[in-house]
């Protein structure tokens, strides 16, 4: 099987999801292609070419790919699809914006958010906020997929891939980038994140949650948020847990003043640690805790400030 | 802008806990609660926000499902859609099919915006509003959190960036989008005076090989409640014997 992997990668750094995303691929063919595409990255495809297991690094260096658009990828990997058995992402803004897109460009029906490869076929989603995992098989002669990148460690990077300068057909996407809204407040990426901090809507208040940040300062942490806790904008959008927001594998997760809603649970499942803080010792969260602690959150946190600075 | 086409699934009510066959086979979905998909609540809000503001003058609902469907289509035209398509179908369909439907009922209707929810809360695609714009050509703008559409252009928040198109385009709903607005029972009694037509998924000449074999469905690992404490030194030690492990993060 030929696999082609599409890098990620942040401001001009390439991502750890990548590293991950190959050792899934490995588990489903041999020979693997990784597709470097924006503007300005050569230096990410001579990051990428260091992944052990990977043969060619596909680099397409444009400013038409600059912000990564569906459309323009989709234009992009289409033209050589023909040349690979399976086509992955990582589950991310692009691989989840890109992939269904390319789906029906070439008639395939994708897997996504695959968790668990059984066989080059046989794959584990979650369905239903991650309540249930459907085992699924492939019947296609391709398979179209995006991949958790936390469910899978990365490979090593003593290798040496050839870079290859591809030549595509340049087209001006639909969409045209006006500005990037980012917030400050993280100082990590919440999925690739080691220790996680959640605040759920107990807080009431954006200058009560915004205690969480000292906190995760003098952790290393990020701040992640409930469904609820967005909603009543004490914390960013980007910055919610959940089914619906973003899903994180830490080994930590401290949750406070979070009861534990199905769909904030389907998004911490992966969290090696969970400590939980509620003043209800009932909330379903404190249930799947491994350290309960049930207390007024505006009484503790101040305290553990002091006693972790 | 004359039509909005929003597209609304009937699924498991997401606050039902669900419950896994025993034999694997499945999600058991009888005598459960079921109810419009949030995200399409949240499409279908953006759309009637729209109208509101003048912006579009008529928003057609869809939906491919059962019979049954009809439920949450009313629940769509108690809540402002001008009128209903049912496409029946007794045979689950995947969302490829779902979007090309989707797309011969968009070549007759002619909409210039389509606004979807990003995914249903039982199979968690998060595919058919990309799949849409993939078949139509047109523009998408997955995850909105804010659309405001002035001179036939779109501007969308997306996640952590703002982008903009020329309409035709297919929008995909976030949460934070709007508040969905609730409907009292007469109006669903109102609603009932709207047009509704009922559509057979055989005139769509989709093509209905399987693609896919659904293995089993199983249920999560549980996890354990773990140990309680109750002073905040006991707090610092519990997080400071994992952290420690960690290394520089």
């Amino acid at each position: 099987m030929r696999v082609l992997l599409i890098a990620d990668y942040d401001e001009n750094k390439l991502s750890p999801k990548t590293a991950k995303l190959v050792s899934a691929a490995i588990s489903i063919g041999k020979n693997i292609d990784i597709l470097v595409a924006g503007f300005d990255v050569k230096n990410i495809a001579n990051e990428a070419a260091k992944l052990d297991g990977v043969s060619n690094i596909l680099l397409a260096d444009d400013e038409t790919l600059k912000q990564q658009g569906a459309q323009v990828l989709c234009n992009l990997v289409k033209n050589i699809a023909d040349d690979y058995d399976a086509i992955l992402t990582s589950v991310g803004t692009i691989g989840r914006a890109f992939i269904p897109r390319l789906s029906a460009v070439l008639d395939i029906m994708p897997i996504t958010d695959i968790i668990e490869i059984i066989s080059p076929t046989t794959f584990n989603r979650p369905i239903y906020a991650g309540n249930a995992i459907k085992t699924i098989s492939n019947l296609q002669d391709k398979l179209l997929a995006t991949i958790r990148s936390g469910s899978f460690s990365p490979v090593a990077k003593n290798n040496n891939a050839n870079i290859k300068e591809i030549e595509f057909e340049k087209i001006t996407s639909f969409v045209k980038f006006i500005k990037s809204i980012r917030t400050d407040n993280n100082t990590t990426d919440l999925s690739l994140a080691q220790i996680v901090i959640g605040g759920g809507q107990a807080f009431e208040t954006k200058e009560n949650f915004d205690m969480l940040y000292k906190l995760a300062d003098l952790l290393g942490a990020s701040v992640g948020a409930t469904r609820a806790a967005v909603e009543l904008g004490l914390a960013p959008n980007e910055s919610q847990i959940g089914q619906s927001g973003k899903i994180i594998t830490p080994k930590l997760y401290i949750a406070f003043g979070i009861s534990g809603a199905l769909q904030h649970l389907a998004g911490i499942n992966g969290a090696e640690k969970i400590i939980a803080i509620n003043s209800d010792p009932e909330a379903p969260i404190m249930k799947i805790a491994d350290v309960a602690f049930v207390g007024d959150l505006k009484e503790i946190l101040p305290q553990l400030i002091k006693k972790l600075s | 802008m004359k039509k909005i086409l929003v597209a609304v699934k009937r699924v498991v009510d997401h606050n039902v806990k669900i419950r896994i066959k025993s034999d694997g086979s499945g999600v058991d979905t009888d005598n459960v609660r079921f109810s419009m998909n949030p995200f399409c609540k949240h499409a279908l809000e953006a759309a009637i926000q729209l109208k509101e503001q003048k912006k579009a003058e008529e928003i057609i609902v869809v939906s491919i499902g059962t019979k049954k469907a009809n439920d949450v289509l009313l629940t769509a035209l108690a809540m402002g859609a001008d009128r209903a398509i049912l496409v029946e179908s007794e045979q689950d369909l995947v969302t490829l099919n779902i979007a090309k439907a989707l797309q011969k009922i968009i070549s007759e209707e002619k909409p210039e915006l389509v606004i979807l929810g990003k995914q249903a809360v039982d199979t968690d695609a998060n595919h058919t509003t990309q799949m849409l714009a993939g078949l139509l050509n047109w523009a998408q703008a997955t995850f909105a959190s804010k659309i405001e559409i002035n001179n036939n252009i779109a501007n969308v928040v997306r996640g952590q960036e703002e982008v903009e198109f020329n309409l035709p385009g297919v929008i995909s709903a976030d949460l934070g989008l709007n508040k969905p607005r609730n409907v009292a029972l007469p109006m669903i009694m109102r609603a009932k005076k709207k047009p509704l037509v009922i559509r057979k998924i055989g005139e769509f000449n989709l093509d209905l090989k399987p693609r896919s074999k659904i293995e089993k469905t199983s249920a999560l690992p549980t996890r354990k409640q773990g140990k309680i404490i109750s002073n905040v030194d006991e707090l610092v030690d519990e997080i400071k014997k994992i952290t420690n492990n960690l290394g520089a993060t």
